[in-house]
């Protein structure tokens, strides 16, 4: 068997909010962004994370390369826990672990030039080596992701959304990654880049066998690119299964939710399926339901799911819920009440 | 084989290709500096009145200290302007000539314009980053001191400082100096919390560069245009400021000048009949101002981050 690269468990983030006008000795509220996700990454894998925004997503990324505090397990494949190094011991992980992320302008900085951006990370890891090295590096690699060598001396603002969102992996890949996570990489650009950006990544992901975190708020984005799937609601794990599975037969009834809201290509099909609303917003992750997270817009909820949480079932197919099951089931049952 | 060779050889020409020259966002915001004539206009003035307050008194045959005892008492009817006597803006109530005395009132009052934004530019600019960076507590306690020396009437104090340790150049830049920065450091403090959360910042930060380099190349690049602007824009308020004080007689001792002590002399001769003394120093003056604002504002559009 082989050994994961991530091994994430039972990660949890938790904010600490203080409001406008508190005193210094009032108690701040306690936010839990990620209340205990675990999950498993093989070499070269890719994991798409998907949930409405403000689920946390975001926060999990950025809690395994420690950028915001978190407790629980990361661990990498030589056996360290990334969550538990300080930050000097980090930084020999940094440039295994890189990110792209979500705007492509507002990631790069304006008073650089596309050169010096993507070169940042490697003069940073690598500080040996000279300049023309770094140059022809940085060349290389504009070339690999489809921008023009040429252009090493301009600057972000002189470059479309998508190219940009091209420097940004560029810059993430200098350094050879084993692990690129990709906070919403294609949410910010028009529809038609978006398919030319996400098959680089699918390209760049073969020639490097890197492996992904994929994150996005769309299930039609991930569904193309993951090898498995993880669907989030309010910081905590609904649903896991390999993307075949997930689209074909989810069994989660949040999954099923957000699954009818994606768009099918054939007409008839489009027509002839049925939207199951989501109602009601997403509670305040400030006080977050009892029991089930989502029962408070859950169509199957019973008592029992406000009584306690339900667990992640073991297995390949992951369901955190109850009365988990396929739609259809559900649907007959409810005609037959 | 033979695919990858032409590949590997098409690689390397575009790797070889020239370089494309590009357009940072300085080069943007000078080309719109440029295009704006009142700007220009006020960039020229401000070069003008600068060689005029430094080489007028190698220009004049009078020096800025030394009387004209003929003329002394007598300046309405003997002192007036004139080309032949090189009294160009004639000569004061004391025999002084106005020419030279000007222009060493405006490289005083310039001078103190420009070293307090200075003191106003780093001092504010390293609180004001730090505080915004730092954040946290650190960021409190810095910036409610900031707030309190704020709510002090600082011209009051700054008049007890002349009053208490005696009227010098040296007491007026403390005075201005303590007070300058402590706007800027607001300013600065505001830009770097909002800089701080951009995501070029956290690409930075996930990719392990240090923090130090993280504020020098990131922070600072991106805070220099709106530094620039605000520096500029407080120059004139400094002048102001001082010739303020001049004006109530507390600015420097003479022979020592500045622009607001020559406007006060010269109001006070208006009644012997003659204006020349009040007009010169007014007229740079003036101009000063405005010149100054119409550069600031003109650097405020170019390099306005609305916009990129
Ligand atoms: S546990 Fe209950 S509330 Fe939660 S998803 Fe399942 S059925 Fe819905």
């Amino acid at each position: 068997m082989t050994i994961p690269l991530l091994k994430v468990e039972d990660l949890r983030v938790t904010f600490q909010i203080s409001r406008e006008g508190d005193m210094p000795w009032t108690k701040p509220l306690q936010l839990h962004a990620v209340g205990g996700v675990s999950f498993e990454l093989m070499p070269g894998e890719t994991l798409g994370i998907v949930g409405e925004s403000g689920c946390g997503k975001s926060t999990l990324a950025r809690a395994i390369i420690q950028m915001v505090p978190a407790t629980g397990r990361a661990v990498w494949e030589d056996g360290v826990d990334l969550l538990s190094l300080s930050s000097r011991e980090m930084l020999k992980y940094r440039s295994d672990i890189q990110m792209v992320f979500q705007d492509p302008l507002a990631s790069l900085n304006p008073r650089m030039t596309v050169g010096q951006i993507i070169a940042e990370p490697l003069t940073t890891h690598h500080p040996g080596l000279s300049k023309d090295e770094v140059k022809l590096r940085v060349k290389a690699m504009m070339d690999k992701v489809g921008l023009l060598p040429n252009q090493i001396n301009r600057y972000p603002h002189e470059f479309s959304g998508g190219q940009c969102q091209r420097i940004g992996i560029a810059r993430a890949l200098i350094v050879e990654p084993k692990l690129l996570i990709c906070d919403e990489p294609v949410s910010a650009l028009d529809v038609s880049i978006q398919a030319q950006v996400i098959n680089l990544l699918m390209k760049l992901q073969r020639e490097l066998g890197l492996a992904m975190i994929f994150i996005a708020h769309d299930l039609s984005v991930v569904k193309h690119i993951s090898d498995r799937v993880m669907v989030l609601y309010l910081g905590r794990t609904m649903e896991v299964a390999t993307s075949g599975d997930l689209y074909s037969a989810p069994q989660h009834p949040y999954t099923q939710a957000l699954l009818s809201a994606v768009p099918i290509p054939d007409p008839a099909a489009e027509r002839a399926k049925r939207m199951i609303p989501l109602e009601g917003d997403l509670p305040s992750p400030l006080r977050p339901p009892s029991g089930c997270v989502f029962r408070t817009r859950c169509p199957r909820a019973e008592a029992r799911c406000a009584a306690d949480a339900p667990r992640l079932n073991p297995g390949d197919h992951q369901v955190a819920c109850h009365f988990p099951g396929p739609l259809a089931e559900f649907r007959k049952a409810m005609e037959e009440a | 084989m033979v695919l990858s060779s032409i590949d590997m050889s098409a690689l390397a020409e575009r790797l070889a290709a020239d370089e494309v020259k590009g357009r940072s966002l300085w080069a943007d915001a000078r080309s719109r500096f440029i295009r704006n004539k009142a700007a220009v206009g006020g960039l020229i003035l401000l070069i003008v009145i600068t060689l005029y307050a430094l080489a007028a008194a190698h220009v004049s045959p009078y020096a800025y200290d030394t009387a004209d005892f003929m003329i002394m008492g007598h300046a309405a009817e003997l002192g007036a302007p004139s080309w032949e006597s090189g009294h160009y803006f004639g000569v004061d109530n004391d025999g002084f000539d106005v020419f030279v005395r000007t222009a060493f009132g405006t490289r005083i009052s310039l001078f103190v314009g420009i070293v307090g934004s200075a003191i106003a530019v780093i001092v504010g600019t390293l609180y004001g980053a730090t505080a915004g960076y730092v954040g946290g507590r650190t960021d409190q306690i810095m910036m409610r001191i900031v707030d309190i020396l704020l709510a002090i009437p600082y011209m009051f104090v700054l008049i007890l400082l002349l009053v208490m340790f005696g009227r010098s150049l040296f007491m007026l830049f403390v005075g201005i100096g303590l007070l300058s920065w402590l706007s800027m450091a607001r300013i600065v403090r505001g830009q770097t919390l909002s800089l701080k959360n951009k995501e070029f910042i956290q690409a930075a930060q996930a990719a392990g560069v240090p923090a130090w380099k993280i504020i020098l190349r990131h922070i600072v690049p991106n805070l220099l245009g709106i530094v620039a602007v605000y520096a500029t824009l407080l120059v004139p308020d400094m002048i102001l400021t001082e010739s303020f004080i001049s004006f109530l007689g507390l600015g420097p001792a003479p022979p020592v000048t500045s622009l607001g002590a020559l406007i006060a002399e010269g109001a006070g001769t208006m009644r012997y009949g003659y204006l020349w003394s009040l007009n010169a120093p007014l007229a740079f003056f003036v101009l000063t101002q405005f010149a100054f604002f119409f550069v600031g504002d003109g650097l405020r559009d170019a390099l306005d981050p609305k916009d990129r």
